[in-house]
């Protein structure tokens, strides 16, 4: 199958151009009660329409960094700003994000459509008026015919496409993912990048998508912020500038190879800096 | 016997089905599962009556010992006009008690649950109620109280209320963390946090508690009435089972116990019953395995 992708070059070019970033870290520290540094100083910012990966070793902060960036936490020290977003009394954007955590998270004792209702309803939103707003994200990661299924009743990678509906709904700008598709099989994992790539590529989001593996980030990327342990910082800072075709095309090119190969020895040198040697 | 054996094969075929990986046929011909399910439990009640008035009936056991089936049924027949108003004040203490334990429950464990210092507060008491036997403090209750019915009330309302009440604060602590965290995400108030997360997401263990505590609420209902053993227009079926065993009317104490047996399985089938009700679409222990 191929999905013909274009990153949207020109939006990423203009956007780099005009658009003032989406979020910004600024010299982003934290430090855990039980003493442990996470993040130390870290300076990164996202512009719009960016697929930006954050890889790294185990442990190096990735999933606490996407927790502050989603205001699950606040850092120790250094500021998070949203350039581009109204803020609402708790300094994040209203309704600007959405998250997918690594495992699908849903509430089963609602249906599929329930879990994608929840955001809504915690705003307010009458079901009624939503339903169609509803069973048209669900009909974006084709579950329109599974909306009063329950969780229990679907494969693990239709509760992560369930999961990837609801951080949807709210039409947010930012979408942060951590490993969503970690404990899934590979063939279902090669399906879900693509879904997530043409969604990013249809609706112009920007996403934050936090992932172990170099394939996966070389695959998907616009730009890849490689992150080292021990503190947890930006190590190197990869944009693939190229308007590359994300397909199964694509895959096997020489590019992809390149781009994995240099992927990889940054990851190598963020391991060996860092110390975050994994042993097994 | 040939026709167990029939039986055996109907029970066994369902298993060949399965493994054979074409399209399955329909059932093979025979008793369904569902009539057996019913039929097997219920035919083994009935032997053991039947074998309970053969054993008095052939050794000839005086019935102030052991009456017969029929001697309990004719009691119950007889003595309904009795037997009947006790049976209603037993009811109407155990469902009140258990109300009220359903209401103070749950209320005071999301009163626990918002904060640790109202939880630190209260836990010494929580944890002296729980461990005395309440029957011990009966005769202090039928002291306080204004009159009997309220003392056994307050005694089966005692009883009933820790279950719930643990189990619901166990319910309430054991909500997935990244669900909270999602509902931070989304800015839900505290009190959306309670009403669409943490009340149904605690939903199995407060079926636990209402199983457990509509069973204790009857038995503390009954024993509470043991101790304070008073006679009068409001007693409910304790002291009419141990009325009858001053009388040495056994067929009558029987006919009681008989009545107390089948209150019990009432509220156990009706608090399943509701368990499965409000369970049967999501949760693990309502849910028939199929793989
Ligand atoms: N709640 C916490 N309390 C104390 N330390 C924590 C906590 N959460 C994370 N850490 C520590 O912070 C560091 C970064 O953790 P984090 O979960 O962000 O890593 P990660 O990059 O997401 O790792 P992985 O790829 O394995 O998910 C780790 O050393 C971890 O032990
Ligand atoms: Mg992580």
């Amino acid at each position: 199958m191929s999905l013909a992708l274009k990153t949207p070059s020109e939006q990423v070019a203009t956007g780099r151009a005009a658009a003032r970033p989406v979020v910004a870290l600024t010299n982003v520290s934290k430090v855990f009660s039980n003493g442990t540094m996470a993040l130390s100083n870290m300076t990164m910012s996202v512009r719009p329409g960016e697929f930006v990966s954050l890889l790294g070793p185990s442990g190096c902060g990735k999933s606490t960094a996407l927790r502050i960036i989603a205001g699950l936490g606040a850092p120790s020290s250094g500021t998070i700003d949203w350039p581009s977003s109204q803020i609402d009394s708790r300094g994040l954007p209203e309704g600007d994000v959405g998250f997918v955590f690594q495992e699908p998270t849903l509430m089963p004792w609602q249906t599929v459509f329930g879990n994608v209702y929840l955001p809504l309803k915690l705003r307010g939103k009458p079901k009624n008026a939503v339903k169609d707003q509803i069973m048209e994200t669900l009909a974006l990661v084709g579950l329109q015919d599974f909306a009063d299924a329950y969780p229990r009743e679907l494969s693990g990678g239709m509760k992560m496409r369930v999961s990837i509906a609801r951080a949807l709904v709210t039409k947010p700008k930012l979408l942060l993912m951590d490993e969503p598709f970690a404990a899934l099989d590979e063939i279902t994992r090669q399906k879900l990048n693509d879904d997530v790539l043409k969604l990013w590529a249809q609706s112009g989001l920007t996403v934050i998508f936090v992932t172990h593996s170099v394939f996966e980030s070389a695959y998907l990327s616009s730009r890849i912020v490689v992150m080292k342990a021990r503190p947890g910082q930006v190590f190197a800072d990869i944009a693939l500038d190229p308007p590359l075709q994300r397909d199964d095309h694509f895959r096997t090119s020489e590019t992809y190879r390149a781009i994995c190969a240099e992927v990889s020895d940054a990851l190598q040198a963020a391991i060996v800096k860092g110390g975050g040697v994994h042993h097994g | 016997m040939a026709d167990a054996v029939d039986r055996d094969l109907a029970a066994a075929a369902p298993l060949a089905d399965d493994a054979a990986p074409a399209p399955v046929p329909a059932r093979p011909s025979g008793v369904p599962d569902k009539v057996l399910r019913i039929v097997v439990p219920l035919g083994m009640f009935c032997l053991a009556i039947l074998a309970w008035h053969l054993y008095v009936t052939i050794n000839e056991v005086p019935h102030y010992i052991l009456p017969s089936p029929v001697l309990v049924a004719q009691a119950l027949w007889n003595d309904w006009g009795t037997l009947a108003p006790a049976l209603f004040v037993t009811i109407k203490i155990t469902f009140t008690a258990l109300f009220l334990a359903l209401v103070g429950g749950v209320g005071l464990a999301i009163l626990l649950v918002q904060s640790r210092w109202i939880e630190l507060a209260l836990f010494p008491f929580a944890v002296i109620l729980q461990v005395t036997p309440i029957v011990a403090i009966a005769p202090l209750l039928l002291i306080y109280a204004s009159d009997t019915q309220t003392a056994l009330l307050i005694c089966a309302f005692l009883v009933a209320f820790f279950p719930i009440l643990s189990n619901m604060v166990q319910g309430l602590k054991s909500v997935d963390h990244n669900l909270i965290n999602l509902f931070e995400l989304y800015g839900a108030s505290r009190w959306q946090t309670l009403i669409h997360l943490k009340i149904p997401a605690s939903l199995p263990y407060f079926m636990a508690g209402l199983r457990i505590g509509g069973g204790l609420a009857l038995i503390a209902a009954v024993v509470a009435e043991f101790a304070a053993g008073s006679a009068g227009a409001g007693s409910g079926l304790a002291f009419r089972l141990l009325e009858s065993q001053y009388r040495l009317n056994i067929p009558r104490l029987f006919a009681a116990l008989v009545l107390l047996t089948a209150t019990g399985v009432a509220i156990f089938a009706l608090t399943s019953f509701i368990s499965w009700l409000s369970l049967r679409r999501w949760h693990e222990s309502a849910i028939r395995r199929e793989n």
